[in-house]
């Protein structure tokens, strides 16, 4: 199971990483979505996997997972979900702005 | 209590004209210049228990854990200082008043002047070692200020950036020095540093601290290398040179090496080091000074030179030569800062300060040479003025150290002060008289000429009878750097076989003769090459500046993907130096056993994730991937014990593509093929070797068991009994991390807001607009906008899926759910709405504008966590109880849910706000026409 969550965090992190470094703004926040993905999972797994214990307290279960990495990935997502909103939006004013969607500053744009 | 009074006074001066910016000058100066007086007054009200021997203290707590402490004292040493700079600063207050033209700012001025005023005294007062580091900033940054006043001057402002640069550079270094040294002593508290003498000295990072708390000092008090900043800050005006470069500001370094004199001094590393600097600097200084031809740069250099004799007689390490030190420090302040005001006189009444341009005033301004003739001889050492007397204990104290060359030394800086300061008599006020000065000089009203005379006054009464004057304070003081006083004896004359003697009357012939002989040794330094500090410094500067620039021209050149590949590479190269830097055991924890569904699972998401790779350039495609992987990471949430996170994953996962297929709605649906094979290489061994580190490192992480004992436990078992709910998760996000839980959604709000007020700038005339207004919506790849059977299913839909929401949040504290969750899903509801039936419809329909929800969620997240002061609990303590209602069972009510509510209404107006930002984009090109 740790192996098969590994090879997928570190996919995850790999596509992302190669579609951040693409010139264009869409490709650029596809591959940030799919970093925060990766980094959201290992976050939670950073705590240790646990089957059928969620940490919801029920009488009798002594059991739980960690629910501390969990609170901490939760908020994750909805700010990733937030912060990606924001540079869509740039790059969707970038490209209605300038007329094309490059992340480069080419010569003679003003820095 | 007093003394924390005495150091707030001058601060709260500081408002003054901030405060009645209306009041005349005279007014306003006298009001400003009372809470100077009344600090001396509670000054001089402890003078009788300092005498004998106490030191009122004033301690408050500030930052214990960091040995930061509030704590004042008020021994012998801080006595004079404080006596100095509250007695000098209502002098120069009186004397600005008159200085400073209509034109210059006054109210600013004096609120600066106040304010460096306050430092000046704060480091003085200060007992603990911190505390003074914090005042003695604070004076780097005042006198920046005061030094700058002028402006629309390019010297003012160059000679105020360098001071800064270097006296900041120099309280940095102070600071390591101090923190070094708090280290060692176990305290940050001064008067205990002061009694670890010996554990100081034996340590061996002695020698660190004592050269970095060196820097500090040598920098403030410009000792030789640091001299050359002071003349620079010359350009300030003159009631700022007067009162910091003579009497405080400079003295500050002194100040300090006396401070820690019982620890750091005596040792051959403090001889050397102090006594070192301290005699090139008085010799430098007086050369420069004999040959300016600028007034004030001669003083400037004449108090480089007297702050390097003070440092000298400090670098002795002797009792006696401490005492020289601190009577010196007393002399100087009162003849420099009386020689500065009146050189500031002959600026403003003759209009030029170039000695060249001068001579002769003795008959057109005969107060001020009364004035400058008496500090002026006072300065060169001639009795029976005070000058003379601690020159003459300076003298005797070098005769008598070893090598001789040093004694030598001393006689040679004492003849060259005669010569500058018979100069100053000589060349600006003797001589012809003159047609040709650029104002028609004369001498100015006493609000001028007052403040010195009466310093004037002072420099021959404590040349008369220097025991009675000042021995008390002297005595006080001297007692406070030696850790014994009683025994001082100040007087003229020491008898014959007293080498001081011969020793001064060496200087005098040295000093007459160097007058006699200017023209010829001005020809001879004109044509000697001189080391520029100033130019040396500039190009130290200029340095710096190309090479930061050639760094971010190399890293951020506007690229955004070298930038990025820079930083990742760099990543890459620490996190491989890290892990070949440490040894590696396999882990203990045993792995979870692989079923089938997880292999159903994780294919998938193989499997997406290299179409992602294939396809990106068909950007839906890319897109409708990349929420297949959203999914599965759902899924492997739900299937990991994380039901919380597997729904908040799935409902985000809908907003986001959501938003994302809105945008690319106007975005090019595919990406050109542009990059060279070279390059996808390389971006591709970086990915790889990235996404090969990071799994491995997860990997390592999920098969060890923790360092540490885990937090969780804390969690679990005070969840249901702390925080009244069983659901862990939203007990933590809305109870025991509320605080992190708020500042989120305050974010999120923030984030929404950033995209309304964007989308609006896209929709302000501009080149955006047009492309936007010129861009044609695609007909036929759907046949209906807005299809019947989306809008009627929709439609019914929305009071179940409110409903499910309701219920959603209602169960969050206990089952899965919360805030969060609920927030998302009652949002995707809506946005259903403007799917099927469209913008315009949706929006004529809602009542409640998103910026309002927003607003409102924030708000009642806070006030739901202020409500906990009302029971004198901190921000966001939470409550709850249980209620019976019949015919209800009973249930639970928490102010968590109150706070659970704004998260909700937050999350709810945020994703609102920001999808329906960007449908505004599409009712301008034309869609909402439909």
């Amino acid at each position: 199971m740790e192996l098969y969550l590994a090879t997928a965090i570190g996919l995850l992190t790999a596509v992302g990483t190669y579609l951040l470094l693409r010139g264009r703004s869409f490709p650029v926040i596809l591959g940030l979505t799919l970093i925060s993905y990766a980094v959201n999972l290992f976050i939670f797994a950073s705590g240790g996997l646990r089957l059928s214990a969620p940490p919801i307290l029920q009488s009798g279960v002594t059991t739980y997972t960690d629910p501390v990495p969990q609170a901490l990935v939760l908020t994750a997502i909805v700010i990733s979900f937030a912060m990606t909103a924001v540079i869509t939006i740039l790059a969707l004013g970038a490209w209605l702005g300038a007329g094309h969607d490059r992340v480069d500053m080419s010569e003679g744009d003003e820095p | 209590m007093t003394l924390a009074l005495v150091a707030a006074l001058p601060f709260l001066g500081a408002l003054m004209p901030a405060l009645f910016p209306r009041l005349g000058r005279g007014p306003l100066t006298l009001l400003t210049a009372s809470f100077t007086a009344l600090a001396l007054i509670l000054v001089a009200r402890d003078i009788p228990a300092v005498m004998s021997g106490q030191a009122p203290t004033y301690a408050q707590d500030w930052l214990p854990a960091l040995g930061l402490s509030f704590t004042l004292r008020l021994d012998g040493l801080a006595l004079l200082f404080a006596l100095l700079i509250l007695g000098i600063g209502l002098l120069i207050l009186t004397y600005a008043r008159f200085y400073l033209c209509e034109k210059d700012a006054f109210a600013p001025f004096l609120t600066y002047l106040m304010l460096f005023q306050g430092a000046m005294l704060g480091i003085v007062l200060s007992d603990n070692i911190l505390l003074l580091l914090i005042f003695w900033e604070l004076t780097s940054l005042s006198s920046f200020l005061l030094i700058g006043f002028w402006k629309h001057l390019p010297e003012g402002r160059q000679g105020a950036r360098m001071a800064l640069a270097v006296t900041g550079t120099g309280g940095l270094a102070m600071i390591a020095g101090m923190l070094i040294l708090s280290q060692i002593a176990g305290s940050s508290q001064i008067s205990v540093i002061l009694t670890k003498t010996a554990e100081i000295q034996a340590s061996p990072l002695y020698l660190p601290a004592l050269i970095l708390i060196l820097l500090g000092a040598f920098t403030k008090s410009a000792q030789f290398p640091f001299h050359f900043w002071l003349p620079q800050a010359m350009a300030a005006p003159t009631p700022v040179s007067a009162y910091l470069h003579s009497a405080t500001m400079v003295k500050a370094g002194i100040f300090l090496m006396a401070r820690l004199w019982p620890v750091l001094s005596g040792t051959p590393e403090w001889f050397w080091l102090v006594a070192g600097a301290g005699l090139i600097t008085m010799l430098i200084g007086a050369k420069v000074a004999f040959f300016q031809h600028d007034l004030k740069g001669l003083l400037a250099y004449s108090t480089v030179s007297h702050l390097g004799l003070i440092t000298f007689l400090l670098g002795l390490g002797s009792k006696a030569a401490a005492i020289a030190a601190v009577f010196h420090i007393v002399n100087h302040a009162t003849f420099k800062a009386a020689l500065f005001m009146a050189a500031g006189i002959v600026d403003h009444e003759a209009g030029t300060r170039d000695i060249r341009r001068l001579g002769g005033l003795r008959r057109l301004m005969p107060v001020t040479f009364a004035l400058v003739l008496i500090a002026s001889l006072s300065m060169a050492g001639v009795p029976p003025l005070n000058g003379f007397l601690s020159k003459e204990m300076m003298l005797e104290e070098a005769a008598h150290v070893s090598p001789w060359v040093i004694g030598l030394l001393a006689t040679l800086g004492a003849g060259l002060s005669v010569a500058y300061s018979l100069r100053l008599i000589a060349h600006v006020f003797l001589g012809p008289d003159r047609a040709d000065y650029p104002h028609p000089p004369h001498d100015p009203g006493p609000g001028l000429w007052l403040p010195p005379a009466l310093l004037v006054v002072l420099v021959v009464l404590i040349g008369l009878a220097p025991m009675a004057m000042t021995g008390w304070i002297v005595n006080a003081s001297a007692g406070a750097v030696t850790g014994q006083g009683g025994d001082v004896h100040i007087s003229h004359w020491h008898g014959l076989h007293s080498p001081a003697l011969w020793m001064s009357l060496a200087a005098f012939g040295l000093g007459l003769m160097a007058l006699s002989l200017f023209p010829r040794l001005l020809a001879l330094w004109e044509g000697t090459p001189k080391p520029q500090g100033k130019r040396i410094f500039a190009h130290l500067i200029g340095g710096s500046a190309r090479l930061s620039q050639a760094i971010t021209a190399l890293i951020h050149n506007g690229a955004q993907t070298r930038a990025l590949m820079i930083a990742l590479a760099v990543l890459l190269a620490a996190g491989t130096w890290a892990f070949s830097t440490a040894p590696h055991l396999p882990g203990t924890r045993p792995p979870l056993p692989s079923e089938g569904l997880a292999l159903v699972g994780w294919l998938v998401l193989i499997t997406a994730s290299f179409a992602i790779l294939r396809f990106h350039r068909q950007r839906l495609l890319a897109l409708i991937l990349t929420s297949v992987v959203g999914l599965i990471v759902s899924a492997a949430f739900a299937y990991l014990s994380a039901p919380d996170l597997a729904l908040t994953q799935l409902t985000v996962e809908v907003v986001t593509v959501l938003l994302m297929m809105l945008a690319l709605n106007f975005l090019p649906k595919a990406t050109p093929r542009e990059d060279p094979i070279p390059r996808h290489i390389r971006d591709g061994a970086i990915a790889a070797l990235t996404g090969l580190g990071v799994g491995a490192l997860i990997y390592a992480l999920m098969t060890r068991q923790m360092a540490f004992p885990s937090i969780a436990e804390y969690h679990l078992e005070n969840a249901k009994t702390l925080g009244g709910g069983t659901n862990v998760v939203n007990v933590i996000l809305v109870d025991f991390r509320g605080y992190d839980t708020f500042g989120e959604i305050t974010v999120m709000g923030i984030a929404a807001l950033v995209i309304y007020a964007l989308i609006d700038q896209l929709l302000s005339p501009g080149p955006a607009n047009d492309r936007l207004q010129s861009l044609r919506p695609h007909e036929g790849d759907a046949g209906d906008r807005h299809p019947l059977l989306f809008v009627t299913v929709t439609r019914a839909l929305l009071p179940l899926a409110l409903l499910t929401g309701v219920f959603i949040f209602l169960r969050g504290h206990n089952m899965p759910g919360g805030g969060f969750i609920a927030g998302l899903v009652v949002g995707i509801a809506f946005l259903m709405q403007y799917m099927a039936s469209g913008f315009g419809w949706t929006q004529s329909r809602l009542r409640i504008d998103h910026h309002a929800l927003i607003g409102a969620g924030v708000l009642i997240a806070g006030l739901t966590g202020a409500g906990a002061w009302a029971w004198g609990l901190p921000f966001l303590t939470s409550h709850f109880g249980y209620v019976t209602l019949p015919p209800l069972d009973k249930f639970e009510l928490a102010t968590a849910a109150l706070f659970d509510l704004g998260v909700f209404l937050t999350v709810l107006g945020a994703v609102q706000l920001a999808i329906a930002s960007i449908a505004r984009l599409g009712i301008r090109s034309g869609e909402g026409r439909i």
